[in-house]
């Protein structure tokens, strides 16, 4: 590669240009990131006065103390670890089981069973005939309503079933086979053992997934003890249903300021309280989420 | 040769009869090879049962778009009534004003949307630190993973009329704060741009993937021959990534009216309505709040059908100008 000083001048100003330009756009993407974080750490009256605005101002942990004084936020918090685990484990199984019998060229109905679950890659049923299956299975208020039908997912079975005949040779099977190994045997045995990569591709595909959605909760639980998280969350960032009652006890007009700026300042507590799982999982991400993308597009 | 002479000297019905045993041996041979799979068929056993319910059952389910629909007698009792309810939407006094928003929302955002991934792969492309590029590239697709919700709580936090930063800039440049999050002519932009913001540095990785796949021998022989740089980008990485952009490209029309309803409805207030309410919108409304399931079916299949119209059309087009096409 040249160096930068031997290059000719217009190569120069097109990489000056590039450099600026990704530069910018790193930043904007930063920004409003950074930018939430300062603010969850201010204090109320330096938020709402727009003091904040790259770093905190006036640092404490008023926003926090608020979040944690929520009852809510944690009966959502605990509910959504609790979904998103049992939803990722199952998925996984789900998916495994699709994909290691596709994944094997004497199985005689292998292109049949192909077609049955490529076909939902394009057709679906519309919100209302699901909506009316859920209700008609008696799954409405139940955590298994969010679960079931999120577990089967014809992308990550092509996925799979890439990676299986790719990954695991041929040979592999059939040694065992010799050895009076079954199908079943040798799934739990070598199939699960030997895809660890490719299920943390999937476990992370699901579980954030699984993490931010919202959509099918509002859809089919009623009962505000079984909220996951993100229903909260849209509660009191998009609506403005924060209930700051218990949070100061007298009521005065100073007090009552206070109030809603600390439910002001709250928000970004909460935003940052909520990605807490996803913060923690991030190296992870970046170790096999890239990978992810590029199996899924070797055949997609 | 020999086959042939011992064919022709055996008579008539006995090879009949041998043709027949063969089928059979094969019939035979085919059940062995089911039987031997057995424990293949338990093993695909659960995901078959969860895509027939989850899967076809709804689809089959869109039959109530041509039903009188009622809970009691099911949707193989219910009776049929044509293509009323289709008639209805059509007939829809705000018909227009819908699939109009739906289309601008969408257009709009691939149109916007489309080239920034592509421009920011080609950007990350000409990168030469790993560490730099590692860095930048962690950056921007981070937002990817942050819900929805949480998005929209950001927009209306940053932009909010009373406490948002982007009224304090424009109040010290000597503006009037303006309702960003209320006002009609906003709501596209911010939900366009927003969606960009989150977006961009994941669909990038497609075209990295598809960057890294390039000849390194072309870009030497390019350099040999004293192209510069932007012209090795426009004569080599362009036509390099050329199939995953049409690729990409036939299959975000093919979803040219599924615009992404979560974002919408929660960015959706009484202020915006005329703008911000589209197809899958109103299907929610009129299907799970007031309870219409057949009509609000049939919306949802004219949706679909419109999707399918634009895929094919683009596949075409795509088949026609370029080599690449999804099928």
């Amino acid at each position: 590669m040249t160096k930068f000083r031997n290059m000719c001048l217009s190569d120069k100003i097109y990489l000056s240009v590039v450099y600026l330009l990704m530069a910018v756009f790193v930043l904007l993407v930063l920004y409003p990131l950074v930018y939430v974080v300062s603010c969850s750490f201010s204090s109320p009256s330096a938020l709402v006065a727009g003091k904040v605005v790259l770093w905190p101002v006036e640092p404490g942990l008023q926003g926090y103390t608020a979040v944690f004084n929520t009852s809510e936020v944690w009966t959502g918090y605990l509910n959504s670890i609790i979904y998103t685990v049992t939803g990722t484990i199952l998925s996984i199984f789900v998916t495994m089981l699709g994909a290691f019998p596709l994944s094997r060229k004497e199985f005689p109905a292998r292109n049949f069973f192909t077609g049955l679950f490529a076909v939902t890659m394009f057709i679906g049923g519309g919100l209302v005939p699901q909506y009316l299956l859920i209700k008609n299975l008696g799954l409405m208020d139940s955590m298994w309503a969010l679960i079931i039908p999120s577990l089967f997912s014809a992308w990550s079975i092509v996925i799979a079933r890439t990676f299986i005949s790719s990954s695991i040779p041929n040979e592999l099977y059939e040694a065992a086979a010799v050895d009076g190994c079954g199908y079943i045997r040798f799934f739990f045995m070598m199939v699960l053992p030997l895809s660890k990569a490719l299920m943390a591709v999937l476990a992370l595909n699901y579980a954030t997934g699984m993490w931010n959605s919202y959509f099918s909760a509002m859809l089919y639980i009623n009962d505000a003890s079984k909220f996951p998280l993100q229903i909260i969350l849209r509660n009191i960032l998009v609506q403005n249903q924060v209930d700051v009652n218990n949070l100061t006890t007298t009521m005065n007009i100073t007090d009552l300021m206070e109030k809603q700026y600390i439910s002001e300042l709250l928000k970004y507590s909460l935003i940052v309280v909520s990605s807490i799982p996803l913060l923690i999982m991030y190296p992870f991400i970046q170790k096999y989420f890239i990978k992810g993308v590029m199996i899924g597009s070797i055949k997609g | 040769m020999q086959n042939e002479a011992v064919r022709k000297s055996v008579p008539r019905p006995a090879r009949q009869a041998a043709r027949q045993a063969t089928r059979q041996a094969a019939r035979r041979n085919r059940i062995k090879a089911h039987k031997r799979c057995l424990q293949l068929y338990i093993l695909i056993a659960i995901p078959v049962i969860l895509v027939i319910v989850f899967g076809y059952i709804p689809m089959a389910g869109n039959i109530i778009a041509f039903q009188d629909y009622s809970v009691r007698k099911g949707f193989l009792g219910s009776d049929f009534v044509g293509l009323k309810y289709f008639e209805q939407f059509l007939n829809l006094p705000i018909f227009f004003d819908i699939v109009r928003n739906t289309l601008i929302l969408s257009l709009y955002g691939l149109v916007a949307g489309f080239p920034f991934p592509i421009l920011l792969a080609l950007g990350f492309n000409e990168i030469k630190s790993p560490r730099v590029k590692k860095f930048s590239q962690t950056i921007t697709y981070a937002p990817y993973f942050i819900s929805t919700v949480v998005i929209v709580g950001i927009l209306q936090s940053v932009f909010s009329y009373r406490f948002g930063i982007v009224n304090e800039a424009v109040k010290l440049f000597g503006g009037a704060p303006i309702d960003f999050m209320g006002g009609v002519q906003y709501f596209r932009h911010l939900y366009v741009w927003s969606n960009i913001w989150q977006g961009a540095g994941y669909s990038a990785v497609l075209y990295i993937a598809a960057l890294s796949g390039i000849d390194t021998s072309l870009y030497e022989a390019a350099t040999i021959d004293g192209a510069t740089r932007l012209q090795r980008v426009w004569y080599i990485d362009i036509p390099g990534i050329l199939p995953t952009i049409v690729i990409t490209l036939i299959m975000s029309t093919g979803s040219i009216l599924n615009v992404g309803f979560e974002k919408v409805f929660l960015m959706q207030n009484p202020a915006n309505y005329s703008v911000s309410e589209i197809i899958s919108t109103y299907v929610y409304k009129v299907g799970v709040k007031q309870a219409q399931f057949g009509y609000s079916t049939a919306i949802s299949l004219f949706n679909s059908a419109v999707n399918f119209v634009f895929l094919f059309a683009t596949n075409a087009i795509a088949k026609r100008c370029s080599d690449t096409s999804l099928f």
